[in-house]
């Protein structure tokens, strides 16, 4: 659909349509570049619509600082694998194309892994192997192939950034929850003053534990669908 | 479209282009990378002595607060010995090229003692107050779980522990680098009071049902067993090697005492 949207966006271009109009569509920010940033966000959103990552959204979802870097990462990575392939797109033989993709987005998945290392090593400590598994993220690969193989380097950029977010986004909230109820804190800081736990409040530790990001991230699908009813499926 | 030639360049050269990038980054990176894994050492080794330091602090204070770091062999004696002098650390004992403490990759010498081979060394770091801290290492459910266990001049006493480990199941065996759990083994005991080794129980169900008493046990984590007979293996293991240069330490330190008690006694007549 989207290949269908970019193609017609150049034939326009090529048509004689009016110059201002073409001046619109080539501005970096235009309002159809805009929307690959912000469909991610709701109705294309990665892991509540298309259901992709799931397995790390349950894994680093346990505080929110993890979450944020993981999410920060996984932006990183997205947008510019995407932008790389997008660039590379038309040298590419079609044979060897997963194993191009796959080469870039490891490459840069180690460049992450060994910046973290080096700038952020409690952090790094935390994610452990789960900045390495964002190679194996299908959100990366798919929207390589969806999106960057068939597109200029500035839409597959944003494209990647978007998709990148999107997947941030739900993972920041999961991990929002889960550390407000799990562990009483928010990035590390006691949120839950201590006069609800004299009276008998106590952290619950089922959401420390992976079921429960399961249950938030279905909670959060039913929200979602509740207020956008055309994703819910017949 | 694309001829097999093609193909085999264009892999060769992306291959070429992504080995130069990754070598290039990682050499760039990793003195800062070295010295993250120095400091979270350093952060550990002070923790385990008492002393909560930020990462930044982390080399002064060390400088600071450790004096010396020894390795010793299974015979209980010190075989090489590093001082700290103005920040800089030099061999006064072993010879310039004998290892030091810190440097030590503890599973290394763990696998040599293991597997039989006398030679296997062990590090201790002396921290000021007379305080000595012994390096672990060993096995939780998931990976590997190390630790540094600070002891008193008794060599028996611990009057400190720090726990990590490398993905324990968080909320229940990741307890262990939690203060709560490690807080407990302050002023456990590792020998019974006919001076055998006991080392310390973590002891599922809670300390007061170790059928060797209290002070050898703590309480282990609920739900997460596994780990906390990780950290009992680890402890037994790990410092069984240390046993013979804790009750040599010890003696050495009774004899001591012995004459300046004896000296005192001279002294009053």
């Amino acid at each position: 659909m989207k290949e269908k949207d970019m193609n017609r966006q150049e034939g326009r271009q090529k048509s004689r349509e009016g110059v201002r109009k073409t001046a619109e569509e080539n501005r970096l920010f235009s309002a159809k570049n805009m929307k690959l940033l912000t469909r991610p966000f709701g109705a294309d959103n990665p892991v509540t619509v298309q259901v992709l990552g799931i397995c790390s959204a349950l894994a680093v979802t346990v505080k929110l600082q993890p979450a944020l870097v993981m999410a920060v990462s996984v932006v990183v990575v997205t947008g510019f694998s995407n932008l790389i392939i997008s660039l590379m797109r038309n040298t590419i033989p079609p044979r060897i194309r997963i194993i191009v993709q796959l080469t870039v987005i490891a490459t840069l998945v180690i460049l992450v892994d060994q910046v973290l290392k080096a700038v952020a090593y409690d952090v790094s400590k935390q994610l452990s192997v789960f900045v390495g598994l964002i190679i194996t993220n299908c959100i990366v690969m798919g929207r390589l192939e969806a999106f960057a193989m068939a597109n200029k380097p500035w839409p597959s950029f944003l494209d990647g950034i978007g998709n990148g977010a999107g997947y941030g986004l739900i993972l920041v909230v999961v991990a929002f929850v889960r550390e407000l109820f799990g562990s009483g804190t928010l990035l590390g800081f006691k949120v839950i003053p201590d006069g609800f736990y004299e009276a008998g409040y106590a952290d619950n530790g089922l959401f420390i534990l992976p079921p429960m990001a399961l249950i938030v991230l279905g909670v959060i699908i039913w929200i979602h669908r509740s207020f956008n009813r055309n994703l819910i499926e017949k | 479209m694309f001829s097999n030639k093609y193909i085999f360049l264009y892999t060769s050269a992306l291959v070429v282009a992504v080995a130069v990038v990754l070598a290039l980054t990682a050499s760039l990176l990793q003195p800062m990378q070295e010295l993250n894994r120095k400091t979270a050492k350093m952060q550990e080794i002070l923790k385990a002595a008492g002393k909560t330091v930020t990462g930044e602090e982390a080399v002064s204070a060390y400088d600071r607060e450790i004096t010396s770091e020894w390795m010793v062999d299974m015979q209980g004696r010190i075989v090489s010995e590093y001082k700290n002098e103005k920040g800089e650390w030099k061999a006064v004992q072993g010879g310039e090229r004998a290892l030091r403490a810190f440097d030590c990759d503890l599973k290394a010498q763990l696998n040599k003692a293991a597997a039989g081979d006398a030679d296997a060394l062990f590090p201790i770091f002396v921290c000021r107050g007379n305080r000595y801290i012994v390096p672990l290492q060993g096995k939780g459910l998931w990976g590997p779980i190390w630790g540094y266990l600070a002891l008193d001049d008794d060599f028996n006493t611990v009057s400190g522990a720090t726990f990590g480990h490398k993905g324990e199941t968080p909320g229940l065996g990741a307890e262990i680098a939690e203060d709560a759990f490690q807080q407990a083994f302050k002023g456990k005991k590792l020998f019974d009071g006919q001076g055998v080794f006991t080392s310390i129980t973590v002891q599922k169900g809670g300390a007061e049902k170790y059928a060797g008493g209290v002070e050898h046990a703590v309480d282990a984590i609920s739900g997460g067993t596994m780990t906390s007979n990780g950290v009992t293996a680890m402890l037994a293991d790990c410092l069984e090697y240390y046993r013979p240069f804790f009750q040599h330490m010890n003696q050495q330190r009774e004899a001591a005492a012995d004459t300046t008690a004896a000296g005192e006694v001279v002294m009053l007549q």
